[in-house]
């Protein structure tokens, strides 16, 4: 579903991505870890093109990454995407977020997108927020009526990065409740995080990232009970203490 | 006071011509100033420098010496507009850079997440700024863009230099003919300060319709 060969990105001098490889099957849950400043964000944002790599070929169902322009549009509605502080349109309401999209780029017509935003606010647990504005929920509720606005595009792949990091600890599991049980219905993710829990749970493979390269990848017991590398290791060692 | 009540058909056609002026550049301001200030975000370097130069340019001139400009300048190569519409033109294009650039302020007021989860949906350059960057770029603005219009109803009063009869023309024939500078100028100076109230009322009104909730 996602492949990407050889990619290089740069920001003026400083070397981000070191020709990274990574293929995501269809329905796979690809769970990247990896210290601070070693290119997890960058890499999610290239392969929706918010960042423009410097080499390389990325693959997105088989086509390749298009150049600006309409065919971008369309290929970044396939792709979905959650960001760290939610990016709810703040003078829009919760539904008109979400109907957004399938309104202007699906053309869906309005009450039919409406319908389905309204099933799937439901389904994050928010049915009841669809008239409040972004400000007026929690963050907790933002980030699952993002994901609502992301899942309205049907999108073949979703890219989450650090989707909890911005929520305080109580608010974490409601939004990775809604990412496992995505991950169960066969949803493609690739998933920037550091819950662990949620790599055990969902994730079919763990890769791990270190100054913008992969370093090592694995399914989450491997992963976990036994890294391969030191780096891995003294990842682990850090954030498991906590 | 006979000064303002006998020649009230006289300032009546001033005051409903600066109104006329004022409303028709105030559209023509906001839709040139809605583009121009497009232009200058716009990923296409050439259309930046456009919106740029169109910027400068207004900026840096006097009011006055583009209205004269234009009226004098065009019938020599055989362009005439009738003189309200060249001094609605003028204004327009003038309080239209101005605008532009409030306007461009209030798009730097949105956080560029909001255009990345815009494009990140599918929308293109002209849908996110559309759907997502100016409805909220404009809300930062209102009071700002009030002033503007407000200083454009002042400078409305310049069309008279090219021989248009606005409300300040209007008074200056009536005090030719009463020598009354005082009463006859007070007047018009107070429909003035009525209209500039009524301006900012309606910004303050749109203000508080279009509060973004935080
Ligand atoms: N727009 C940018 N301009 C310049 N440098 C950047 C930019 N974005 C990221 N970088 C740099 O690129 C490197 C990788 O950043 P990136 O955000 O991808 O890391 P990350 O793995 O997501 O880190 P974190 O866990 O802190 O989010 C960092 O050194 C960062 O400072
Ligand atoms: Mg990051």
């Amino acid at each position: 579903m996602v492949s990407v060969r050889g990619l290089q990105k740069w920001f003026g001098p400083l070397h981000v991505l070191k020709d990274v490889d990574l293929t995501v099957a269809a329905g796979e849950v690809v769970v990247v870890i990896g210290p601070s400043g070693s290119g997890k964000s960058t890499l999610c944002r290239c392969l929706n093109r918010l960042e423009v790599a410097g080499a390389g070929t990325i693959e997105i169902d088989g086509e390749p990454l298009p150049a600006e322009g309409r065919k971008l549009a369309r290929l970044r509605a396939d792709v979905g995407m959650v960001f760290q502080s939610f990016n709810l349109f703040g003078h829009r309401t919760v539904l008109d977020n979400v109907t957004l999209g399938p309104v202007r780029v699906r053309r869906v017509p309005k009450a039919e997108a409406r319908e389905q935003a309204l099933a799937l606010l439901d389904r994050v647990g928010i049915a009841d927020k669809a008239d409040h504005y972004p400000a007026q929920l929690s963050g907790g509720q933002q980030q699952r009526a993002a994901i609502a606005r992301a899942l309205a595009m049907r999108p073949k792949v979703l890219l989450f990065d650090e989707p909890t990091s911005a929520l305080d600890p109580e608010m974490v599991n409601e939004v990775l409740d809604v990412m496992v049980s995505l991950a169960a219905e066969g949803m493609t993710m690739i998933v920037v995080t550091h819950e662990m829990g949620f790599a055990r749970r969902a994730a079919d493979r763990v890769v791990f990232m270190d100054d913008g390269r992969i370093v090592e990848s694995g399914t989450p017991d491997e992963f976990f009970a036994a890294p391969r590398t030191d780096r891995a290791r003294d990842f682990l060692s850090k954030i498991l203490q906590h | 006071m006979d000064a303002l009540t006998g020649h009230l058909g006289e300032f009546g056609h001033g005051l409903v011509t600066t109104v006329h002026m004022t409303v028709v550049t105030t559209i023509g301001a906001l839709l040139l100033g809605v583009i121009v200030a497009t232009l200058r975000i716009c990923p296409v370097p050439l259309l930046r420098g456009v919106g740029t130069v169109y910027v400068e340019v207004l900026q840096n001139l006097p009011l006055l010496a583009l209205l004269v400009l234009f009226v004098f300048a065009l019938p020599t190569i055989g362009i005439t507009f009738p003189l309200f519409t060249s001094a609605a033109i003028v204004i327009s294009a003038y309080e239209g850079a101005y605008l532009a650039e409030a306007i461009r302020a209030g798009i730097n007021t949105v956080g560029v997440g909001q255009a990345e989860a815009a494009r990140a949906i599918g929308l293109t350059f002209s849908q996110s700024l559309r759907y997502v960057i100016l409805p909220q770029g404009l809300r930062a603005v209102i009071q700002p863009m009030g002033t503007i219009c407000i200083a454009l109803l002042m400078n409305t009063s310049l069309a008279a230099a090219v021989g248009v009869v606005e409300l300040t023309q209007a008074a200056n024939n009536v005090n030719l003919v009463e020598a009354q500078p005082i009463a006859v100028f007070t007047g018009a100076g107070l429909a003035y300060m009525l209209l500039a109230l009524l301006i900012s009322r309606i910004t303050g009104a749109l203000e508080r319709r279009f509060a973004i909730v935080r």
